[in-house]
C-alpha cells in the first residue's frame, strides 16, 4: 500500500497539484481517480469525462503526427487543437516516433484538447518540455479551468496555476 | 457503435497490413510457404507420400505461422496506452478485441488461403484435396485468428510473453488442427463442419477473454 487517508474535493474550475517525491504514488493516485485502477479501500465520485496525459501518449509511432492524431479526432467530439500554439504545426508530416520527448508531450496535449473532457489528469506534464512549452501547458490548463474544467496535476515540479491547491502525498504515506 | 467499430477496424488494418512495419502481414505467409517448401526436402520426393501427408503439413504450417503475428496484436497498444485511453472514453475492451479479431483474420486468413495454392503445388496435392484444404482453412482460420488475439491479450503484459503465447497457441489450436486436417481423410467431410464449430466457439469467446485479460493487466 502506498498511501492512506487521502481525501479531497474539487469543484468546477478547481485545480489540484499532487506533489511528492518519486515513488510516493502520484501516478497511482491519478489512475485511481481515472478509474483505471481500483483503490484498496475508499470511493471516488466524479462527474464529467476524464482526460489523461501520462508518459504514454497513445499515438501510433509509425504514423505521421497528423494521422496519429486524426485517429482520436475521429473518436473525440472536441474542438480542433491549435497546432501552431502547441508548436506542432511544422511536425504534422513527421512520423510520431521521430518526435522528441517534449514534442510527444505536446502532441498528447493536442489529443487531450480534442477530447474535450471536463476533468484533466496530467501526470508529470512538464517532463521534457522547455520553459516556453511548460508555460504554454500551464496556460492551457489555466484556460481549461477558467472554462469550468477541473485539473489534477501530479508533478514533483512547480506547476504555476492560479488558485491551485496542493496535496503533498508523502503526508499520507502508509 | 458501428462508426466506432469501423474506426477501430481501419486503424487495425492499416497497422496489421501496413508495409515497412517489421514485414507486416507478409512474414507469416512467407514462413508458411517456407515450411511447405522444406518438407519435401526432409522426407524426399516420394510423390505418393507427399500427396498423402501434404494436407496435414499445410495445417501444421498454418498453425505455426499463426504464432508469428501474436506479439504485434495487443502488446504494442498496451505499451502505447491505447487501451487506457479507450477505457476513459467508455469504449469497452470487448469491442476493441472484436475489431482486432476481424482485422487480424483479414490480414492473416485470406493471404494464407492464397498461399495454400502454391504450397499445395509444392506438396503435390490433388485438386480435390486442395479444395478441401481451402474450405478447411476458410472454416478454421477465423477461429485461429480469434484464439491468437485472445492469447495475445492474455500474454501481453507478461515478461517473455511472446514465447509463452506461441506455447499456448499450439495446444489450444490442436482441435482446429485435428478437425481441419482430419477433413482430408476418407469420410472426413464432417471434419469441415467441426472445424467451423470450433471456430465459432473461439470467435464467441475471444473478445470476452481478451477484454477481461486487458482489464486484469491494469491491476
Amino acid at each position: 500500500m502506498l498511501f492512506r487517508g487521502v481525501s479531497f474535493a474539487l469543484r468546477s474550475g478547481g485545480a489540484l497539484q499532487i506533489t511528492g517525491a518519486n515513488g510516493t504514488g502520484k501516478s497511482s493516485l491519478l489512475r485511481i481517480i481515472a478509474g483505471l485502477s481500483r483503490p484498496f479501500g475508499g470511493v471516488i465520485e466524479r462527474e464529467g469525462g476524464i482526460g489523461l496525459v501520462d508518459e504514454r501518449p497513445a499515438l501510433d509511432p509509425e504514423w505521421p503526427l497528423a494521422r496519429a492524431l486524426a485517429f482520436w479526432r475521429a473518436i473525440d467530439p472536441g474542438p480542433s487543437p491549435d497546432m501552431a500554439m502547441l508548436g506542432l504545426a511544422g511536425l504534422l508530416d513527421v512520423p510520431f516516433r521521430y518526435l522528441s520527448t517534449g514534442q510527444r508531450k505536446r502532441a498528447a496535449m493536442a489529443r487531450l484538447i480534442g477530447q474535450d473532457a471536463a476533468i484533466w489528469l496530467l501526470d508529470e506534464p512538464l517532463n521534457g518540455l522547455d520553459t516556453a512549452a511548460a508555460r504554454m501547458v500551464e496556460t492551457l490548463t489555466a484556460n481549461h479551468c477558467a472554462r469550468g474544467g477541473i485539473a489534477v496535476v501530479a508533478s514533483h515540479q512547480p506547476f504555476a496555476l492560479p488558485g491551485m491547491t496542493h496535496l503533498p502525498l508523502a503526508d499520507f504515506a502508509a | 457503435m458501428i462508426r466506432l467499430l469501423a474506426l477501430l477496424l481501419r486503424r487495425d488494418l492499416a497497422r496489421l497490413l501496413g508495409a515497412g512495419q517489421g514485414g507486416g502481414a507478409l512474414l507469416p505467409i512467407l514462413f508458411f510457404l517456407a515450411v511447405a517448401m522444406i518438407f519435401p526436402f526432409a522426407v524426399g520426393p516420394d510423390t505418393a507420400l507427399l500427396a498423402r501427408t501434404g494436407g496435414g503439413v499445410i495445417w501444421v504450417a498454418a498453425l505455426l505461422a499463426a504464432i508469428l503475428p501474436l506479439d504485434r496484436l495487443v502488446q504494442p497498444d498496451l505499451e502505447r496506452g491505447m487501451f487506457d485511453q479507450w477505457a476513459l472514453r467508455g469504449i469497452a475492451e470487448e469491442w476493441v478485441m472484436a475489431a482486432r479479431v476481424i482485422s487480424h483474420w483479414i490480414s492473416f486468413g485470406p493471404p494464407l488461403m492464397l498461399a495454400a495454392v502454391p504450397a499445395a503445388a509444392l506438396l503435390g496435392l490433388s485438386a480435390d484435396n486442395l479444395r478441401i484444404v481451402e474450405l478447411g482453412l476458410l472454416a478454421g482460420t477465423p477461429g485461429l485468428a480469434a484464439l491468437g488475439v485472445a492469447i495475445a491479450a492474455i500474454t501481453a503484459g507478461l515478461r517473455g510473453g511472446a514465447a509463452l503465447a506461441g506455447l499456448l497457441l499450439i495446444p489450444l489450436g490442436v482441435p482446429l488442427l485435428i478437425f481441419g486436417a482430419g477433413s482430408l481423410s476418407a469420410g472426413g467431410a464432417s471434419g469441415l463442419a467441426l472445424t467451423g464449430a470450433v471456430s465459432l466457439v473461439l470467435l464467441a469467446v475471444a473478445p470476452f477473454a481478451g477484454g477481461a485479460a486487458i482489464r486484469a493487466s491494469r491491476d
